[in-house]
């Protein structure tokens, strides 16, 4: 699948000079952002796509990810021939903000004191990470994006990008998306957390100087918010009540299939993902509310994405973001005149149903990108 | 059932340049059609997500939803016309919906069958079953009509809306749209089907 791929790695660097200056008033001097690009850009720098992945995710979208060996996490999605087609677009995703795969986040070291941050890296938000990816999307020499793509969180990033630069971008597609994080939203993040938080190796967050790492409290957290990604149905035809082995063990063993494909992939997490992290996205996650900084008016934000074509896609089994979520958005950018679509799909699979197979979600986003590209000259 | 000349006649009455909603758009023919002919910017409401896709695949702008429950998230004079073609009867409360198209739209365009047509009162009248015609096509057991009125039931309500009637015709399956006074009593024997242009007074 991604033998052909034209892919690129690389970290963009801003000068000391040319800090991030964040919503809380803090900044990020030297800031480093991880990216990944597939696809060649054209003459006139227009067919550029970027993707915006989500809390777990990263920049490998479409090539094998260098620490599990699997296949990216869009790789049925991006690539020579596929939905978004690298053989037409040129493909941008990059490491958010906070994140451990390469861009500045608490596991990177400090330049200041030469040590990872840890906590002492600033709490950063949504708008951060958008400001963030402007500045990469800028050195790249690209004035205006042709699309801005996310599920999920980065959903929420391409609704940032909506309130923050409407005028640099062509499209949006938001899947399984909202606008504010929900009450229940924030109790799932904050389980996650204090999982990693009781972790004794934790360390009040300082575990990379001490040489530990909270890989318990973190596969407990991904345990718990992997649940919220899949529906009950989905959870029901996978596993059911199976056993792992004949008869009840009487005992706290994996004896159900359910139990033991979480324990793995929790323990499969931890392997490449940073726990400190995990605290700062989901907080930015749990922090984002588009209409708070409009007036308490969602349709504020799109005030100035009137030009933008945007799709809304949401999942008919998604709890965790369920449909009103995206009904609301539509709402608000039908409110401030934008031009906006909106699928409700028919799935099973829960949350993560953007991340597989999906034939019908695939047919709309090619259709609404195909035809944004004829009406952008592409 | 959204015959051609249902189409023609709702082109024709539509001023270049306009914003139009289609609500129940289906695959976006004639959100295409005003796009083509008239210049219009158009959005369309669409209860099936294949009718979205396929809309989408075209480059029109349409939200997944129902007359019934989604007109309401719509803002106000959004849009010079909203389209309703073939549909009031099929939703569960056509007097609201009317009066969300005209609260959306400055100007409403809605066709539907006439259940005040002869052959219609005829199949009731003589055989005591419910009518099949070309503008009725379907057996009641299928049929997606649950509000089904008369060309004077439906001036009646207009009336009751406080909506002014600024063009009528009547559509007949394979012939050009008539233009109609609709409270002449003799039309709601004649239309099988009817188009109206409606305006808040």
């Amino acid at each position: 699948m991604e033998a052909q791929i034209d892919t690129a790695e690389a970290v963009a660097r801003f000068a000391a000079d040319a800090p991030l200056r964040l919503e809380s008033g803090a900044r990020i001097d030297g800031l480093e952002i991880a990216y990944k690009t597939y696809g060649r850009l054209n003459a006139d720098k227009s067919n550029a796509i970027l993707v915006c992945h989500a809390l777990t995710g990263d920049q490998h979208l479409a090539n094998r990810h260098p620490l599990t060996g699997k296949p990216g996490w869009w790789s049925r999605v991006v690539g020579p021939g596929l939905t978004i087609d690298t053989d037409r677009y040129f493909v941008i995703c990059s490491n958010v903000v906070g994140g451990c795969q390469g861009t500045t986040g608490p596991s990177s070291l400090n330049p200041a004191t030469g040590e990872p941050y840890g906590l002492t890296f600033p709490v950063v938000s949504m708008a951060d990470m958008v400001a963030a990816q402007a500045m990469l999307v800028e050195q790249l020499g690209i004035e205006t994006l042709f699309a801005v793509v996310g599920g999920s969180m980065g959903g929420m990033q391409v609704l940032q990008w909506a309130a923050d630069f409407p005028e640099r971008f062509f499209s949006a597609i938001c899947i399984a998306g909202a606008a504010r994080h929900s009450a229940q939203n924030i109790a799932f993040h904050e389980v996650g957390r204090q999982a990693i938080m009781a972790d004794p190796d934790w360390r009040d967050g300082d575990y990379a100087r001490q040489g530990v790492r909270p890989e318990k409290g973190l596969a407990v957290a991904r345990m718990a918010a992997h649940i919220t990604y899949l529906s009950e149905a989905a959870l029901q035809r996978k596993f059911g009540r199976e056993l792992q082995r004949d008869g009840l063990s009487w005992g706290f063993d994996a004896d159900f299939q359910v139990e033991s494909y979480l324990r793995h992939q929790g323990a499969s997490f931890v392997d490449r993902f940073d726990a400190n992290s995990y605290l700062y996205i989901t907080r930015a996650m749990d922090y984002f509310d588009l209409a708070a900084r409009h007036g308490g008016v969602l349709a504020e934000a799109f005030r100035r994405a009137r030009d933008v074509r945007f799709c809304v896609f949401s999942f008919t089994s998604d709890w965790l973001y369920p449909t009103p979520e995206s009904r609301q958005i539509v709402q608000a950018l039908n409110a401030a005149g934008a031009r906006a679509s909106f699928v409700e799909i028919e799935s099973d699979k829960g949350h993560d149903a953007f991340l597989l197979d999906e034939p019908v979600l695939w047919s709309a986003l090619r259709g609404f990108l195909t035809a944004a590209a004829q009406a952008r000259g592409l | 059932m959204t015959s051609r000349e249902d189409f023609r006649e709702i082109v024709r009455l539509i001023q270049p340049g306009s914003r139009v909603l289609d609500v129940g758009c289906g695959e976006g023919e004639l959100l295409e059609l005003l796009a083509r002919e008239k210049g219009v910017e158009g959005r369309g409401l669409e209860i099936s997500a294949e009718g979205v896709s396929a809309c989408l695949a075209r480059g029109l702008a349409v939200v997944q939803g129902d007359a019934d429950s989604d007109l309401d998230s719509f803002p106000a004079r959004a849009f010079d016309y909203a389209v309703l073609s073939q549909t009031l009867p099929q939703v569960r409360r056509p007097r609201h919906v009317l009066d969300a198209l005209l609260r959306i739209a400055e100007r409403a365009i809605v066709s539907l069958p006439n259940f005040g047509h002869w052959r219609v009162r005829l199949d009731l009248l003589l055989y005591g079953r419910m009518p099949l015609t070309s503008a009725l096509p379907e057996p009641w057991w299928a049929t997606g009509n649950i509000h089904l009125c008369t060309v004077r039931d439906f001036t009646q309500l207009c009336d009751d809306l406080a909506l002014d009637i600024e063009a009528c015709a009547a559509l007949t399956e394979g012939k050009a749209a008539r233009p109609l006074s609709p409270k002449r009593a003799i039309e709601n024997w004649r239309a099988e089907s009817a188009l109206f242009l409606l305006r808040r007074s």
